[in-house]
């Protein structure tokens, strides 16, 4: 039996985009029209599947080889490091992360992706990582490539990273993408537009992160995701979070 | 002026997208790269309990199937214990049961299978009783954040009446929308409504 310390904070519904967004067609009729229930957490949503270092391959982690085919995958070589955090600003050690995206010409290694920029050979387009125990993630990959998109005529996404994190609970289950810093499609993204407050599309444009760069090698990006955080930790001084 | 709080936001979410496979389910979008894909076996090879098999298709608001859906199940085994450490018991938790899958629909017809273990009853808030369910999560190509719901069984009618969730839907023909109809022996079948008629009662947790 859990009690009120185990629970998350209240998702702020104001600060997602909402189910129904009139300027991105496809979720006119794929948004509830009755308000959501809202659910005091039980141990179903506090409690969440576990990852361990043997689900994963020793390449996961590294775009531009996991899928190489006798060649590195063609684009602008890029890292991106981050931590994942919770509300509390503590790191959540030792969760999955999960990135897929398409290749540097903006092209998805998918069967349902017809556009007509090439497939990469060398290139899968997804990769996963688990946290440290400080929550720091980073893997190796090229810049995706913007593509054209059927909502409008002449839509267009920005270059992102699509992003699954798990955290250590169902309730904190999260589908997010990253963007990156000074691309002006951004701005004309329907998607990106479905979030309502300005900042809160700030929190996904990761900025270029020179430090990080490796010199002669792959510039950086920096992407820190926060994670709902849990009542327990304004009260305990657990060593690794929970 | 008064102190900050300093409590930062949570990230927020996007859609899933078309291609959410690739990131999550490489061999449905077609190719294979890891060595393991995660969440196609939810119960494992030990698990105990009763051996199932669920059926549904997730519909939008004009009745069509959702083609391009990826489902998350989470749940309990079959003694009613989360393999998760907040959870007292759950060292007892056979060993390879995840309790944790991941469900494609079909590219064509939209229809989706989930192979698990009915899970057992599990305690919730206060002690009380939960009736035996499976926690669902939702994305897909216009869902713009992750749809929580839940799925109970229609051969539990008496746990399913003392269910505090269940019994929290205030329109009572609503909680028929989280109940999965027993069609042969071990076989369930259950649709998932987005919107419209007979919408599936989502949560916010
Ligand atoms: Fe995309």
């Amino acid at each position: 039996m859990n009690g009120p310390r185990d629970e998350f904070y209240q998702r702020d519904r104001t600060w997602h985009p909402p189910a129904f967004s009139r300027d991105y067609k496809t979720s006119v009729a794929r948004s509830p029209s009755l308000p959501l229930l809202s659910l005091e957490q039980s141990m179903s949503e506090i409690t969440g599947p576990t990852f361990g270092h043997s689900d994963l391959g020793p390449l996961d982690n590294d775009l531009i080889r996991n899928y190489a085919h006798g060649g590195e995958a063609i684009g602008e070589r890029i890292i991106v490091h981050g931590r994942v955090v919770d509300e509390n600003g503590r790191g959540v050690p030792n969760t999955l992360v999960e990135v897929w995206q398409a290749n540097a010409g903006g092209r998805y290694r998918h069967r349902k992706d017809t556009y007509l920029a090439p497939i990469d050979p060398n290139f899968g387009g997804c990769g996963r990582m688990l946290t440290d125990g400080n929550g720091y993630y980073f893997f190796r990959t090229v810049k995706p490539g913007a593509y054209p998109w059927r909502n409008w005529i002449n839509n267009w996404r920005p270059a992102h990273i699509h992003v699954s994190v798990f955290g250590s609970g169902f309730a904190q289950r999260l589908i997010t993408q990253m963007y990156f810093e000074g691309d002006p499609l951004i701005a004309q993204c329907p998607i990106v537009n479905t979030i309502p407050d300005p900042r809160a599309i700030e929190q996904l444009i990761a900025p270029l992160d020179m430090n990080a760069a490796v010199p002669l090698d792959s510039l950086a990006y920096k992407f820190d995701i926060v994670l709902r955080g849990r009542r327990s930790t304004l009260f305990e001084n657990r060593l690794e979070g929970n | 002026m008064t102190q900050k709080l300093d409590r930062l936001k949570e990230t927020p979410s996007q859609t899933a997208g078309p291609y959410v496979h690739i990131g999550l389910a490489p061999g449905a979008a077609g190719f294979e790269i890891f060595d393991q894909e995660l969440g196609r076996d939810i119960a494992g090879p030990n698990a105990r309990g009763e051996r199932i098999r669920i059926e549904g298709t997730v519909y939008d608001g004009t009745g069509a199937p959702v083609k391009d859906v990826l489902i998350e199940t989470w749940q309990a085994n079959a003694d009613g214990i989360h393999p998760h450490p907040a959870d007292p018991r759950a060292s007892e938790v056979e060993a390879g049961f995840r309790g944790w899958g991941r469900i494609i629909s079909d590219f064509d017809t939209g229809a989706f299978v989930i192979e698990t273990v009915k899970p057992g009853a599990v305690t919730g808030r206060n002690g009380r009783i939960m009736a035996p369910h499976i926690s669902l999560w939702v994305v897909a190509r216009g869902v713009n954040v992750g749809l929580q719901t839940r799925l109970y069984f229609a051969d539990e009618a008496e746990a399913n009446a003392a269910d505090p969730v269940l019994g929290f839907i205030e329109q009572v023909h609503r909680r028929e929308t989280l109940v999965a109809e027993r069609t042969a022996d071990g076989v369930y079948k259950f649709d998932i409504r987005l919107q419209g008629e007979r919408e599936t009662v989502f949560f916010d947790i």
